[in-house]
């Protein structure tokens, strides 16, 4: 069982999340063509070792967050508010 | 190290070694060192790599092969799975390339002249109530309308198939019917590997081991040699066949893939005298159980849900595939878990597989199989090997074309994202 550290409820087992997908995708604009778009929608960058990966406290609070995540060893290095993140770029 | 090429396993072979003080047997195949350049190289020496490499060299004449495996042969996923072979999926597309997979297995151990152990035990799905009996039975008649052997059959029937499931109508997970497919069953899946590297090498393949794929180099945007761990190995046409981590070889060669790796878990109870007759499989918690020729009970059931290249699972999913299983089988809890172990599996956006092209000339893909990769080992096998001959598709592959995301032309097997 991995634990997250979820900013808004403290540590929580994993099985309270959902994981999305990857953290850092623009979205296209809605003039993209239909490759863009495909893109966006189903290509992963699916790293092996340390991610970025976006998840939802689904049983919790509800938030979105961004967790940086060693995919080989489980490790998580931070959990960070979406909207924090987005604010700051 | 040579091998004799004509060297057959036979009844009168095991005599003759038996009498012989077995001093004449020679190595199933050969493992090479790498040369510096191939017709054509398959990356990943699994189950689908493996058949690839034979199948150009068997159906298509090209024997200037070499399969590249970073670590050891039928090591991955091929060693990791429950070893279950069915054709039962709804869509026609899918129902055509499993049921090519299914018939090629049925006379696979005759045509490698090595026992790969298929054993047509059949399989069943559960249904617990009569609405998923009810849902099942519209898959069912998909399915026959594909022409795959399924067929609904009743509480009694399954009962009298399996007679150890729990009877009882409190049951957590009563039996209400099932579909069965009769042609279903398991293999032994290391002798899958090994019988068509055998078969593979003694038509002139090589088999290199211990040797990782680092990079690819290009030449005006075609692939034309790797970087390995054992130098640079060029070649026409490059396959790649490695699971799990296709994801991390398409970065090399510059373009992503729609992949999701994750883990899929596998266990095993001690081993027990023959009990089971056939794979049992529960529709709603998606944990399913047969028993190896061994004795041991073998089970599996769904992802562990972070994306993970560990190759171990955590206990909470273990424990959800054993939970239901012990609501089924109440017996089963009399014996001892022995073995837990995970793979690592590239599950796609719509539970089907991806052969074809990639975005890189002289590469093309065989992955995408998520959790159900063994079954569709002689099918890939065939269909991989068509497209690095031909460089065009057979019939059968076209669905599964990369570009099938852009066009919207998903093949949804989302019904059969149960995992075996």
């Amino acid at each position: 069982m991995q634990v997250f550290s979820c900013p808004y409820c403290g540590p929580r087992p994993d099985a309270e999340f959902h994981y999305i997908g990857d953290a850092d995708k623009p979205r296209p604009e809605r003039s993209c063509s239909d490759e863009e778009w495909a893109h966006y929608l189903f290509m992963r960058a699916n790293t092996r070792g340390a991610a970025r990966e976006l998840w939802v406290h689904r049983a919790g609070c509800g938030r979105w967050l961004v967790v940086a995540r060693d995919t080989e060893t489980h490790e998580v290095a931070a959990v960070t508010p979406m909207n924090a993140e987005r604010a700051g770029t | 190290m040579s091998i004799r090429r004509s060297l057959r396993y036979s009844g009168w072979r095991l005599l003759r070694e038996a009498f012989g003080g077995q001093q004449g047997w020679t190595p199933a195949w050969e493992d090479r060192d790498p040369e510096a350049a191939y017709d054509i190289v398959v990356i990943g020496g699994g189950g689908h790599g493996l058949a690839t490499a034979y199948y150009l060299a068997r159906t298509h004449g090209i024997t200037r092969v070499a399969v590249l495996e970073k670590g050891w042969i039928g090591g991955g996923n091929t060693g990791r799975n429950t070893t279950i072979i069915r054709s039962n999926y709804f869509h026609p597309q899918s129902a055509a390339l499993y049921d090519l997979s299914v018939s090629l297995y049925e006379t696979l151990s005759r045509e490698l002249n090595y026992n790969i152990m298929f054993s047509q035990r059949g399989m069943m799905e559960i249904a617990h109530d009569q609405p998923e009996l009810e849902t099942m039975a519209r898959a069912a008649n998909a399915m026959r309308i594909s022409g795959v052997d399924i067929e609904v059959i009743d509480r009694a029937e399954t009962l009298r198939r399996e007679p150890l499931l729990d009877p009882s109508p409190r049951a957590r997970w009563p039996v209400c019917g099932a579909l069965l497919q009769r042609r279903a069953g398991t293999a032994r899946h290391d002798a899958v590997a090994w019988g068509y590297a055998r078969a593979a090498a003694a038509l002139g393949v090589h088999i290199i081991q211990n040797c990782e794929v680092r990079g690819f180099i290009q030449e005006r945007g075609r692939a034309v040699a790797v970087q390995t761990s054992r130098g640079v190995i060029r070649a026409e046409r490059f396959g790649v066949a490695v699971a799990g981590n296709s994801s991390v070889l398409a970065r090399l060669a510059g373009f992503e893939l729609p992949l999701q790796s994750y883990t899929l878990q596998a266990m095993v109870s001690e081993p027990v005298k023959p009990c089971l007759n056939m794979v049992t499989l529960s529709t709603s918690t998606g944990a399913y159980i047969s028993q190896s020729d061994k004795g041991e009970l073998v089970m599996g059931g769904n992802l562990d849900r972070s994306p993970s290249y560990a190759q171990r699972g955590g206990f909470r999913v273990t424990r959800s595939v054993v939970a239901p299983l012990l609501e089924m089988y109440p017996w089963l809890s009399t014996l001892k878990l022995m073995r837990q172990w995970g793979g690592t599996v590239d599950t796609s956006p719509d539970n089907s597989p991806i052969i074809g092209p990639a975005p890189v000339e002289g590469i093309y893909l065989n992955c995408g199989w998520g959790t159900g990769g063994f079954k569709a080992i002689p099918a890939g096998g065939t269909l991989t090997a068509h497209l690095l001959a031909t460089g065009r598709h057979h019939p059968l592959s076209e669905p599964f074309d990369l570009r099938r995301f852009a066009r919207g032309e998903l093949v949804d097997e989302g019904h059969a994202g149960v995992a075996h």
